[in-house]
């Protein structure tokens, strides 16, 4: 009885062929490139004339997430495909008690023994196969290579692991800062093992006998010894690691039916798919359409000239992007003599070295650098390395261009390989900045992947979307969810170029709906200049002017359009001759690259410090300016820090005395953020000794990682399950975590609610926190609501006195009084620093920034202290809490204001909008549900009142570099606004 | 009276009462069986009601470009469905009104219709009236009038259609002439809709006389007698009930050979009452609020009593678990007072069909929907420790989010599920 497996995935096939009794006869691994059937007729056919020769019917399964489709089409026996991998190990491996299987676009753990458990990554996990093989191209290695390299590593940077496309823009400054090669391709692995064990155990423990399956752990030894290492287990990697899925599929396919070879050979020959996904109208007609289409677009150009020849001034302006490297020379006549695209391979400074050299070489001698302007991701690197005479932050570099080819632009446009930047122009001056979040970057770089996945060249890839007749409506979601929406195109039998089309239309889209929000064409103005190299695939440029029905301008340059724009910078410097290294210098330029861990303080900064040859230096990844100046931040204009300090004053251990009732825990997140004050107090009258958790640290979050259900919840309440694995760690055996519906009142709204995850988050800790079922462990989560101060007293005391008997309704209810009587003290102590601060900076003339959120934002780890680096751009700094009780009469709002932190967010935000030296900074939680409803409004807010809006998205992803662009961008438009008048 | 379109404070456009007459109501669809049934409720007060039921893609499309991207998919979908609607539909613009519920609890969809109105304006249709349907006397209009009567009936229509819903569900996968127990279904939604049209049906002796009918309607159904995997889902309640949110999980399940149980809604409504109950006695105060409350309750209860003793006439049939049991076996679980959203009730789901049966659960959620990172994911460690036997896969509903991955982790449950029901066939 012979039996067949085919496992069909994302990008491969595999089939084996298996014996009576389970000896692999067989086995074949062949990629797709999602011509499936195809394919698959390939496969069958080779079975026929090989193992399966002779044999008219066979017990035949299949398996795949691409393999649904066809097996149903046909109606073929098809299998799950964990399933079919239990299947497998069962038989194969029968003491495996789990399994990690890592895919092209799928991650799986697999518990076999007490309870069998099966999960898959959900919706939003993109890290896996495909997420390796887009960092290998980051770092312009094979796949295969990340391996060697990561065995030389010696440190591990810390890489965010929600989602690949954050991992990325963790990796990208990290590069751009000249960190190893080896240390990244090491981290990135760790990155996977984490964003695995925190998606994936949802409170369970791997552990045991663990099976190591899929492409990735197949080919990369160090990615195996990383979870070995991260889970403390020797996992074995099983012969046939491949072709587990098939193996498995072949089992289970001997329980059914056998199938005639030949009658499957036929369907699969007469498959035609029912071709009923949605699709769009094409981006062109036909060829002449598109011939016009060129022709019009030509118009915009600059003239490019050849370097030798050329005996004047020349100004060179360098973009170090976050994937590429892009400069240009321009003439005193705006005609560019020489430029540089290249791909940064994770060492711009290198590649700039070469490019300086050879700039050298061909250049006239009477012709001279007379100025020299950088701008984007790797600004700071490239002006130290070089001594370059300035840096401008990028979108005002972008500007500059888009002002060179249509003088009263209204809004500008950049889609380059991993950025959106998108800018409205009002009377000159860039008013309102979108950058996409670190979500949403599936740009220039993703059509890129997606073409290399298929087997083709972008250009090719280009010149198919050109000619697809149905192009595949894909959505506008975010890479992730766009990979996903394409296996389902393909299911549905749309053909390569209808795929190519769909995706530059979701490009588009994406950029249009989720980045900028706009909803019609009016939005954006009519003079409208796209730029980016993306925008350079005419595909994406139609469909771009299709979606919104107005020409916009793309040049001939688009893709180096922020380069140009720092040209254009440089000069303007008006210099005779530039700063830049001279010939001989650039010829003997040396770089040594050291890391370090900042210990100026508590964050612990890994800096990249690199070298140059006549020993200047240059530090990166610091957030602060304190190992640069040696001088600590003054943060006496902070109340970001003042009250961060002021909530952690509130510990027993402060003022210490006897606590006859014993300790009590309370986590510090969330709802408990602010209520410290009130709650420590409520104990302490209790005789009880207050223990806070410690402060947040990435080695606190990984303690309570393994216990987090979700993992699309936002950063600060998956935090909270470490603060409550500290304070047992701690010794402390009480833990008080209280349910809140509602928070404290606040006037003048419809309610004041938390938010669903503040309010009820205790409740998920409770559920999947083990240890604090424990003998001895007290974990207290009344419901209790502040804002009915009458009935608190009874009702806490209600809830508390089953386990303290001794406490009587009296104490309780002075404990109280006393409570909110410091909980209204801390609110003056804020009150009366923010006044000094309001005074003192306007004193000093100083941009005040109102940095709202939530309380909990203020931990520095969530916000990944934002506001030292604020305060390094010498503004003052005080909160949302404060400002809202500033405003007396705010306008009606128009979304229910029914949440008490969000509340303030609107008050502040009508307060700010009629501040003249005011400037309101929104941060918002990824994830973060209800920030849905108050972005928006807090952006009408301030632009009814002619106000910038800026919001800053915050994760675990410790990237600041978009950050710092947003800052500098807003900072740059108010001087500019300011100059204006 | 004077036709003219008011605004109140806020700006908000008021449902006058002379709109009443000449306006169309648009509100967009959930469950079908219920909200037809519902629909009638407010024909026979004088409305002009459109269900709108166009499942197209650009619905999603729309909700995009109107409404928020973040916001969670029920939001995109419904107020896109709407939008859509009056983009394409042949309405007089200025005849036309849209209505949609709002729970006015601290999830964000109490903030629905703000977002509505927000998408109406950005689309040119700022003039349109926005109506609020809800129980906690947020916006009132003129021209609605919430009476007593009108509740009660509207009670009546769900109890009707959770009863229709149930029987179909139990019968449909086992009926020997295919289409039976849908062709029963439409001919009470036909007979009942014409009670409803006519302000009957409501009474609880009809009620009880016609729920027993209908219970026998269905008992006449010939079935196959073979075993099927029993699958109950459970979730946020627009990605539960609307296909449109769900890819049609329903249908795909029936194809996978299943039988489905969705729990009722009318234990959605005694918990959304039952709340305000709880809020008083874990917060205090309020006396007045808990008395309304709790007598609102009780004749729910009373209706659901009523329920059960039909349904339980015949032995063939399940007899779907009672609000009270529910609550009870959350009890420890999820506090009582975790009311946002679906709340514990969403956890008590679980449990309850684990308990009965329906160990295999799909727990439907929209991506990144709050509440359900509490009480669905958050509690599956929990349902599991309870019921070791449940099988329950947790699946994302987004506009990116793709059917073939869904599908995928739903056949897996299914793959485990067939493999309990033969284990258990063969002991």
């Amino acid at each position: 009885m012979i039996s067949v497996g085919i496992d069909i995935g994302s990008t491969t096939i595999k089939a084996v062929v298996l014996s009576e009794e389970g000896e692999l006869l067989f086995q074949t691994y062949e990629r797709h490139y999602s011509r499936i059937a195809e394919k698959l007729r390939d496969v069958l056919d080779k079975l026929k004339e090989g193992p399966l020769k002779g044999l008219s019917r066979v017990h035949m399964g299949f398996s795949g997430s691409a393999g649904m489709g066809i097996a149903e089409g046909c109606s073929f026996p098809f299998y799950q495909e964990v399933y079919a991998t239990r299947e497998c190990a069962r038989r194969f491996y029968p003491q495996t008690d789990g399994i990690i299987e890592l895919g092209g676009e799928d991650a799986k753990i697999l518990f076999l023994t007490d309870g069998v458990e099966v999960r898959m990554n959900g919706t939003c996990a993109g890290g896996t196969g495909a997420f390796i093989d887009q960092m290998a191209s980051l770092l312009n290695v094979r796949v295969e290579e990340m391996d060697g390299l990561a065995k030389k590593a010696e440190r591990t940077y810390t890489i965010a692991s929600r989602c690949g496309v954050f991992a990325k823009s963790d990796i990208q400054p990290l590069l751009n800062q000249g960190a190893r090669k080896e240390d990244i391709a090491q981290s990135i692995l760790y990155a996977v093992v984490n964003q695995t064990i925190a998606g994936l155990s949802q409170g369970r423990r791997i552990q045991g006998h663990v099976l190591y399956l899929g492409g990735p752990l197949t080919f990369l030894s160090q990615l195996r010894k990383a979870f070995d290492r991260t889970l403390g287990v020797e996992g074995i990697l099983p012969e046939n690691s491949l072709y587990f899925v098939a193996l498995g599929t072949a089992l289970l396919a001997r329980k059914d039916e056998e199938v005639e070879v030949d009658s499957i050979l036929e369907k699969i020959q007469s498959y035609r798919n029912n071709e009923n996904f949605s699709y769009i109208a094409p981006l062109f007609r036909d060829e002449k359409e598109y011939e016009a289409f060129v022709q019009d677009h030509e118009r915009d150009h600059v003239d490019i000239l050849p370097l030798k020849g050329y005996r004047g001034p020349l100004y060179l302006g360098i973009d170090s992007g976050s994937t590429t490297l892009k400069a240009v020379l321009i003439d005193k006549d705006y005609n560019i003599r020489y430029s540089h695209y290249v791909p940064n391979q994770g060492d711009p400074i290198a590649l700039l070295r070469d490019m300086l050299r050879e700039i050298d070489e061909l250049r006239e001698k009477e012709s001279v650098i007379a100025g020299a302007t950088a701008t984007g991701y790797g600004e700071e690197l490239a002006k130290n390395a070089f001594s370059l005479d300035h840096g401008i932050v990028e979108t005002m570099a972008h500007f500059e261009a888009a002002k060179h080819f249509l003088p009263d632009v209204e809004f500008v446009i950049d889609i380059g390989g991993q950025d959106i930047k998108c800018f409205r122009i009002h009377n000159g001056v860039i008013d309102d900045i979108f950058l996409n979040e670190a979500c949403s970057s599936g740009c220039g770089s993703f059509l890129q992947t997606f073409a290399t996945s298929l087997g083709y060249s972008i250009e090719e890839f280009a010149r198919l979307a050109i000619t697809a007749k149905r192009p595949v409506d894909l959505g506008s979601r975010c890479t992730v969810f766009m990979n996903s929406s394409v296996k389902q195109a393909q299911k549905d039998g749309a053909s390569v170029n209808d795929i190519a089309a769909g995706l530059a239309i979701s490009v588009v889209k994406n950029a249009l709906y989720k980045v900028i929000r706009c909803s019609s064409k009016e939005d954006l103005g009519k003079k409208i200049v796209v730029q980016g190299g993306t925008f350079l695939n005419d595909a994406v440029l139609r469909a771009f002017e299709k979606e919104l029905s107005v020409r916009v301008i793309r040049s001939n340059i688009a893709g180096l359009m922020g380069a140009y724009g720092a040209a254009l910078d440089a000069m303007r410097l008006k210099k005779e001759k530039s700063s830049i290294l001279d010939k001989e210098s650039i010829v003997n330029f040396k770089r040594k690259v050291v890391s370090s861990i900042c210990q100026g303080c508590n964050n612990k900064c890994r800096l990249t410090i690199s070298l140059f040859d006549d020993k200047r230096t240059f530090i990166g990844g610091n957030r602060c300016e304190k190992p640069v100046t040696k001088k600590g931040n003054d943060t006496t204009l902070d109340l970001f820090e003042f009250k961060s300090r002021l909530l952690r004053s509130y510990d027993s251990a402060l003022f210490p005395r006897s606590f006859p009732r014993g300790t009590i825990g309370l986590p510090m997140g969330l709802n408990f953020y602010e209520l410290v004050p009130f709650w420590y107090r409520f104990f302490t009258e209790l005789d009880f000794q207050v223990v806070l958790s410690s402060p947040s640290s990435a080695k606190l979050y990984r303690m309570g990682q393994m216990t987090i259900p979700s993992d699309t919840v936002c950063y600060p309440a998956k935090l909270l399950h470490g603060h409550v694995l500290d304070l047992l760690e701690r010794g402390v055996r009480t833990i008080f975590y209280p349910c809140m519906s509602y928070n404290v009142e606040e006037k003048g709204t419809d309610n004041h609610y938390n938010c669903p995850v503040v309010a009820y988050y205790s409740e998920v800790i409770k559920a999947n926190v083990k240890a604090l079922r424990e003998d001895g462990v007290l974990y207290l989560n009344p419901y209790v609501n502040l804002a009915e101060k009458a009935h608190f007293p009874e009702k806490i005391y209600e809830r508390l006195s089953p386990f303290f008997p001794d406490l009587s309704p009296l104490q309780v209810r002075h404990a109280s009084d006393k409570a909110y009587q410091e909980y209204q003290r801390y609110e003056s102590l804020l009150e009366r620093k923010s006044e000094e601060i309001l005074r003192r900076a306007r004193e000093e003339g100083k941009t005040i920034i109102v940095l709202s959120g939530r309380p909990y934002h203020v931990d520095p780890l969530i916000c990944h202290d934002i506001d030292k680096l604020i305060l390094g751009f010498g503004c003052a700094i005080v909160t949302e809490d404060v400002v809202a009780r500033l405003e007396k009469h705010p306008e009606p709002s128009h979304v229910l204001n029914q949440w008490t932190y969000h509340s303030r967010l609107y008050k502040a935000a009508n307060y700010v909008a009629r501040q003249k030296d005011m400037e309101l900074v929104q941060l918002v939680s990824f994830g973060c549900g209800v920030d849905a409803v108050t972005s928006d409004e807090v952006r009408d807010i301030l632009e009814r009142h002619g106000k910038i809006y800026t919001q800053v998205k915050i994760d675990e992803i410790t990237n600041l570099g978009a950050v710092r662009i947003r800052l500098r961008s807003l900072l740059e438009a108010l001087r500019q606004k300011e100059e204006g008048r | 009276m004077k036709k003219e379109i008011r605004r109140d404070k806020s700006g908000r456009v008021i449902f006058d009462r002379w709109m009443k007459e000449e306006y169309t109501i648009l509100f967009p669809m959930m469950a079908p069986i219920h909200f037809s049934l519902l629909q009638r409720v407010f024909d026979h007060y004088g409305f002009h009601t459109r269900l709108l039921t166009d499942t197209s893609p650009e619905i999603a499309q729309t909700g995009l470009k109107y409404i928020q991207n973040d916001m969670c998919y029920p939001a995109i979908l419904s107020c896109g469905q709407m939008i859509h609607a009056l983009q394409n539909g042949d309405y007089d613009l200025r005849k036309v009104a849209l209505m949609i519920t709002q729970t006015g609890g601290g999830c964000r969809a109490s903030n629905y219709i703000m977002l509505l109105r927000k998408g109406l304006k950005r689309a040119g249709m700022g003039d349109i009236p926005v109506i609020s349907l809800n129980l906690s006397g947020l916006e009132p209009n003129p021209g609605l009038h919430i009476s007593l009567p009108m509740i009660r009936r509207c009670l009546a229509a769900v109890l009707y259609g959770d009863m229709l819903m149930c029987l179909k569900n139990q019968s449909e996968p086992y009926e020997v002439r295919k289409g039976e127990a849908e062709g029963k279904v439409r001919s009470w939604i036909d007979r009942l809709s014409a009670e409803m049209l006519h302000g009957e049906g409501y009474k609880m002796k009809y009620v009880k006389q016609n729920l027993s009918e209908i219970v026998k309607d269905f008992a006449s159904i010939e079935q196959d007698g073979r075993r099927r995997v029993k699958v109950g889902i459970v979730g946020e309640i627009y990605v539960k009930y609307a296909a449109l949110g769900n890819n049609n999980l329903e249908l795909f399940l029936r194809s996978q050979d299943c039988e489905v149980n969705l729990p009722g809604m009318l234990n959605f409504f005694l918990f959304k009452v039952d709340n305000r109950i709880d809020d008083c006695k874990l917060y205090g105060g309020h006396h007045l609020k808990k008395f309304v409350c709790q007598k609102l309750f009780d004749y729910c209860s009373k209706i659901q009593d009523a329920f059960s003793e039909a349904i339980a006439q015949n032995s063939r049939f399940h007899v779907p678990t009672k609000y009270s049991h529910v609550k009870e076996l959350v009890k420890g679980i999820n506090g009582y007072g975790n009311k946002m959203g679906e709340g514990w009730l969403l956890t008590g789901e679980m449990l309850e069909l684990a308990e009965s049966g329906y160990e295999n659960i799909v727990c439907t959620q929209p991506f990144g929907c709050l509440p359900n990172h509490i009480s669905g994911k958050g509690m599956i460690r929990r349902v599991i420790e309870a019921f070791p036997k449940a099988n329950i896969v947790a699946v994302d509903y987004d506009a990116g989010a793709p059917k073939v991955n869904q599908e995928n982790r739903i056949k897996l449950m299914l793959s485990i599920a067939r493999e309990n029901l033969e284990k258990e066939a063969s002991s």
